[in-house]
């Protein structure tokens, strides 16, 4: 305390801070930018470990002998998909019964908001089958789900029949203490939410699941579309960068290892050299490839809903690639016969391990001790700049006439207001106009609804760069020097609570963000050169921080794609978000339209102060 | 001055009205930051279907007001969010009048100190203006009414909001100096929540400066008026106490309300201190550190009446905030109470050390304390841990910022006495330390 009282310390620490501020803040911005980069250097980070008890030491038999007779019946739902031209209900329900399961359908429907082109899907209507295997060995008041969907075309097939085979194994198991849960679901995400709300009983369309198990603890989803795979895909990354608990991921790669599959995370296979450049370039990929994914705040697999529940969920994708080394069926269904017999034995829910972390490897992890230091040395620049604008504030400035200083006050809330209010109605123009004006875009210019919802975003998000600057000028007459660095400082400080906060929700989107986002506030002022700063606030805007993401993350998983190819996703991103918040209750594209967007308008309002 | 005044109201009325038709108010009314168990609006219903049904509101242990506040209700349930809107109301205009008062009397002094020549010399520029302490009392009122934590509080129906109207009713007739009013209210305010008990400290001390008895043990005159205001506090608490025992035909309520207030049974998560440290607890220390928490409260009493027998109004403030602080059943409510006497101290800002820190502090926990929440309870990826931390912290800001204002005034005090300029013996110049 003795800093924070002592009076001489006090100006001492002050005028140091606000004399180097500009040096200080750049060092930590580069050091924010080379802790996270030194993240995925492999000493800096801890080797995967099982917190869980009684998952870690307890060992189980894999026996499953049944893949053949499983790509048997996937080649049977196959042909049966093919002959209804969708989900073919009652021959699943007419398996799953053969099988000795308890079966239930359910019905959903939705309307999207607008059609949804990547998927080609406007009106949906779909069952889910879902067949219970009843515990034998304990009160049913907890259930496992092992989930495939049923994709059009020819994906998919096999992880169905591998679900009814090892369903069919299970059935014959008498160890079994939680229910487990076959669920075969439509309509990917759409159909995992409709059955999702519909076991817990919160749905809003109105179908109930006519009969549950006990409460879910863990889910695994299964994609598999080949006879025979090379390596295994863990994915993790759910809704709003949620992340299941990190001793999931651990089990999938101790079966890998035990068993002897290749597995992989983003779809990258783990290196040994570490020591090497490209070993390290490689760890940098996959970690940036998944704060990549992360940030999206999409859920990546159909695994992704479960996480809302506090059901710890995983996606697991079968890989088909040129390498030699192949995995067949029994084998997958070994490991997962293993997985789900370690999940068998928890006595509580998954919480030991980690629920924040970045994976560089999946033997390696970063938790939130070692990334939240990268995200800090960003936001404190943000600090460091408001307390630098607080000193010249507070420091009592020339005294004119006596007249001056008691309108100030008044004007000055005025000419704050103004912009705060303005920018933020922006903000909401942008969220709610795309989908309410798509009927009158699409009358009047020749674009299909999706490109209107998006070309109408783009345009409001455009019209908003001209729109908020000049008003404080109309009401009060000339901008005050004082005028703007109460503005700024209000800016400054809504950021950085804006990104603190996002940052602990979603890490990866809170880092992207003040990536660019604090250089915009760190440096404007309305007396850098206008041309130059209004043309790098806009490179640095959030739009164009999604632009480059995109073409980021296309280089990332080594499909460079051209520019033309390039504004289509950028464009077709755009629409997903804004599905993916109207359909699953994504947070992102409501965060950046009503608080983002506003935040960085504010900026450009400074920069145009006078 | 009524014009800004009334326009006041008006816009924070319309505020209020809106936000009560919007579905946010549902939200709002779930929030720990705003109900306690206390004043939590669902249990002012729950104990009204009681009361219906004949059976006595306090069976069970959902409902925690007091009688009267249920039988209030009990008339006025259809008209709750209007009687809430009232409560907000009255309070900005209670506090509006008595600050208008209290710088009438600060003016009057000052002038009658000044003309005896009573300060330094260049003490001059800490005189204050009738121009500056023109707009402090509407700009209280709107700190009262405009605060989001005064604006949550009334859209979630926290009945915190009518004990602040009580209380800002209480200093409004204390500081007309009206003896009678102020213990009746005061007995009002204390029969609600016990903590404002402590408040009868800077009642007196007020209430004797004013009729211009010397706060002296050996002064007949000085016991004569603490017994005089004793004996109206008491009665007029008895009065109430036995009302509600006649209204209820039991003694019920009195460990359901103050065993519940002081026993602190409930630990759901809220802003306040208790609820991580009694959940964490052995079950053997938890009476010890119950007396030891429940006299945090009252025991400042104290001091802060010894060192600011002066200044009774800045003691209200500085109990208001350490029952705020330190009470077992906080909300957010409670603070926007205190918060409204900020403008009045707004001469003081020139002595404070850490009102940007603590600024900065106060709203980064506003904004996380939702996000933590989310974390713990929806997401399921943080824990109790992450949330009590901003709680510590927010508490942390709180006290510096009390302590701030309290140095501050001590320090302008002390100026007002010695001169701004001072010089150590030496003659360079010196500068105070708190320590």
């Amino acid at each position: 305390m003795g800093l924070l009282s002592d009076p001489n310390r006090r100006r001492a620490l002050i005028s140091l801070l606000t004399r180097l501020n500009t040096p200080i803040c750049i060092v930590c911005y580069m050091a924010g930018v080379a802790w996270f980069m030194g993240l995925a250097f492999e000493p800096f980070t801890l080797r995967t470990y099982m917190s869980e008890n009684a998952m870690g030491s307890t060992m189980v038999e894999e026996r499953f002998p049944a893949g053949e007779r499983a790509l048997a019946t996937g080649r049977e739902f196959s042909a049966h998909k093919k002959r209804t031209g969708g989900m073919p209900v009652e021959w699943l329900m007419k398996t799953m019964q053969a099988k000795g399961l308890e079966v239930f359908t359910q019905r959903f429907s939705r309307t999207l908001p607008f059609p949804d082109e990547n998927k080609e899907r406007y009106m949906v209507r779909g069952t889910n089958v879902y067949g219970i295997l009843r515990a034998p060995r304990a009160p049913r008041t907890e259930a496992l789900v092992l989930s495939a969907p049923c994709s059009p075309g020819d994906n998919n097939n096999q992880a169905v029949g591998l679900l009814l085979g090892l369903a069919e194994y299970f059935r014959n198991q008498i160890y079994w203490a939680k229910d487990i849960i076959f669920l075969v679901n439509e309509h990917d995400l759409i159909g995992m939410q409709a059955w999702l709300e519909g076991y817990h009983h919160t749905n809003t369309t109105g179908t109930f699941c006519h009969s549950r198990g006990g409460s879910i603890q863990a889910a695994l989803s299964l994609e598999l579309s080949s006879d025979i795979i090379t390596s295994l895909d863990l994915v993790l990354e759910g809704l709003n960068g949620q992340l299941p608990n990190l001793d999931l991921a651990n089990l999938f790669y101790a079966f890998c290892q035990k068993i002897g599959v290749l597995c992989t995370i983003q779809g990258k296979l783990q290196r040994n050299d570490w020591d090497s450049v490209s070993g390290y370039s490689h760890a940098v990929q996959t970690m940036m490839l998944m704060v990549m994914k992360q940030a999206s705040g999409r859920p990546w697999g159909d695994h992704g809903l479960f996480l809302r529940y506090h059901i710890e969920a995983a996606t697991i994708k079968g890989v088909n690639s040129f390498r030699q080394y192949k995995t067949d069926a029994t084998t997958i269904g070994r490991l997962l016969e293993g997985m789900y017999r370690k999940l068998n034995n928890l006595l509580e829910r998954l919480h030991q391990s980690y629920f924040f972390y970045l994976m560089p490897s999946l033997s390696h992890f970063v938790s939130i001790g070692y990334y939240m230091p990268a995200f800090g040395l960003l936001a404190v620049i943000l600090l460091l700049r408001a307390l630098d604008l607080w000193v010249q504030l507070s420091t009592p400035p020339q005294r004119t006439e006596d007249g001056v200083t008691d309108i100030e006050p008044v004007r000055g809330v005025l000419s704050l207001l103004t912009p705060l209010v303005i920018s933020h109605l922006t903000g909401v123009a942008l969220y709610m106009l795309p989908i309410r004006f798509q009927e009158m875009a699409v009358e009047h210019f020749p674009v299909s609804e999706t490109e209107a919802v998006v070309l109408t975003a783009i345009a409001v998000y455009t019209a908003g760069l001209a729109l908020p600057h000049n008003t404080h000028r109309l009401l009060s007459g000339e901008g005050t020097e004082q005028g703007w660095r109460v503005l700024k400082l209000v800016a400054v400080l809504y950021l950085a609570v804006l990104l603190g906060c996002t940052a602990l929700i979603n890490f990866s989107l809170g880092f992207i963000l003040a990536l660019t986002l604090v250089p915009v506030a760190a440096f404007v002022t309305p007396h850098v050169p206008k041309v130059l700063s209004a043309f790098i606030l806009v490179i640095l805007s959030p739009a164009c921080t999604l632009l480059f993401s995109v073409f980021f993350f296309q280089e990332l998983q080594e499909m460079p794609i051209s520019f033309q190819d390039g504004w289509l996703l950028f464009l077709s991103v755009i629409s997903q978000g804004i599905l993916d918040h109207s359909l699953y209750g994504s947070l992102v594209y409501p965060l950046i339209t009503l608080l983002v967007y506003p935040c960085w308008l504010l900026f450009w309002n400074i920069l145009f102060w006078n | 001055m009524a014009a800004p005044l009334t326009l006041l109201l008006l816009v924070a009325v319309t505020v209020r009205a809106a936000l009560f038709r919007s579905s946010l108010s549902e939200l709002i009314s779930e929030r720990v930051e705003v109900v306690s168990p206390l004043t939590a609006w669902k249990r002012v219903i729950e104990g009204l279907a009681l009361l219906d049904l004949g059976v006595s509101p306090y069976s069970g242990d959902v409902f925690h007001e007091t009688p009267l506040t249920i039988y209030l209700f009990h008339f006025l349930v259809d008209y709750a969010e209007v009687t809430f809107m009232l409560a907000d109301v009255i309070t900005a205009v209670a506090l509006y009048m008595a600050v208008k008062d209290y710088n009438k009397q600060v003016f009057r002094k000052q002038k009658f100190a000044l003309e005896a020549d009573r300060y330094p010399l260049d003490c001059l520029e800490l005189i204050r203006s009738p121009k500056e302490m023109y707009y402090i009392p509407l700009k209280v009122a709107m700190f009262y009414l405009l605060n989001p934590f005064t604006i949550l509080s009334c859209v979630a129906k926290s009945t915190c909001g009518l004990n602040n109207a009580i209380i800002a009713l209480f200093i409004l007739s204390t500081i007309k100096g009206n003896v009678l009013l102020s213990a009746i209210f005061l007995s009002l305010a204390t029969y609600q929540s016990i903590y404002p008990l402590t408040l009868c400290a800077p009642a007196l001390l007020y209430l004797m400066q004013r009729q211009y008895i010397p706060v002296n043990f050996r002064r007949a005159s000085f016991w004569w008026f603490i017994v005089q205001y004793a004996f109206m506090y008491l009665g007029s608490l008895f009065v109430i106490i036995c009302l509600s025992f006649f209204l209820l035909g039991s003694w019920d309520y009195l460990p359901s309300v103050y065993g519940f207030i002081l026993s602190v049974p409930d630990l759901t998560p809220n802003i306040g201190l208790f609820w991580y440290f009694f959940a964490e607890m052995f079950e053997h220390f938890r009476l010890f550190f119950l007396c030891v928490f429940q006299i945090n409260v009252f025991f400042y009493t104290i001091p802060l009446s010894i060192k600011l027998k002066e200044h009774p109004v800045f003691l209200i403030f500085m109990q208001l905030a350490v029952i705020s602080i330190f009470k077992s059943y906080p909300t957010v409510g409670d603070i926007s109470l205190y918060m409204a006497f900020l403008p009045v101290w707004s001469h003081l800002h020139r002595f404070l050390r850490n009102i940007f820190l603590v600024s900065c502090v106060l709203l980064a926990c506003s904004a996380l304390f939702p996000v933590l929440w989310h974390l713990w309870i929806y997401a399921g990826s943080a824990n109790s841990n992450f949330y009590y931390a901003i709680t510590l912290l927010f508490n942390v800001a709180q006290i510096l910022l009390v302590s701030d204002y309290f140095y501050a005034f001590l320090r302008r005090e002390h100026h007002l006495t010695y001169g701004l300029y001072l010089k150590r013996k030496d003659g360079s110049e010196a500068t105070l330390v708190l320590k």
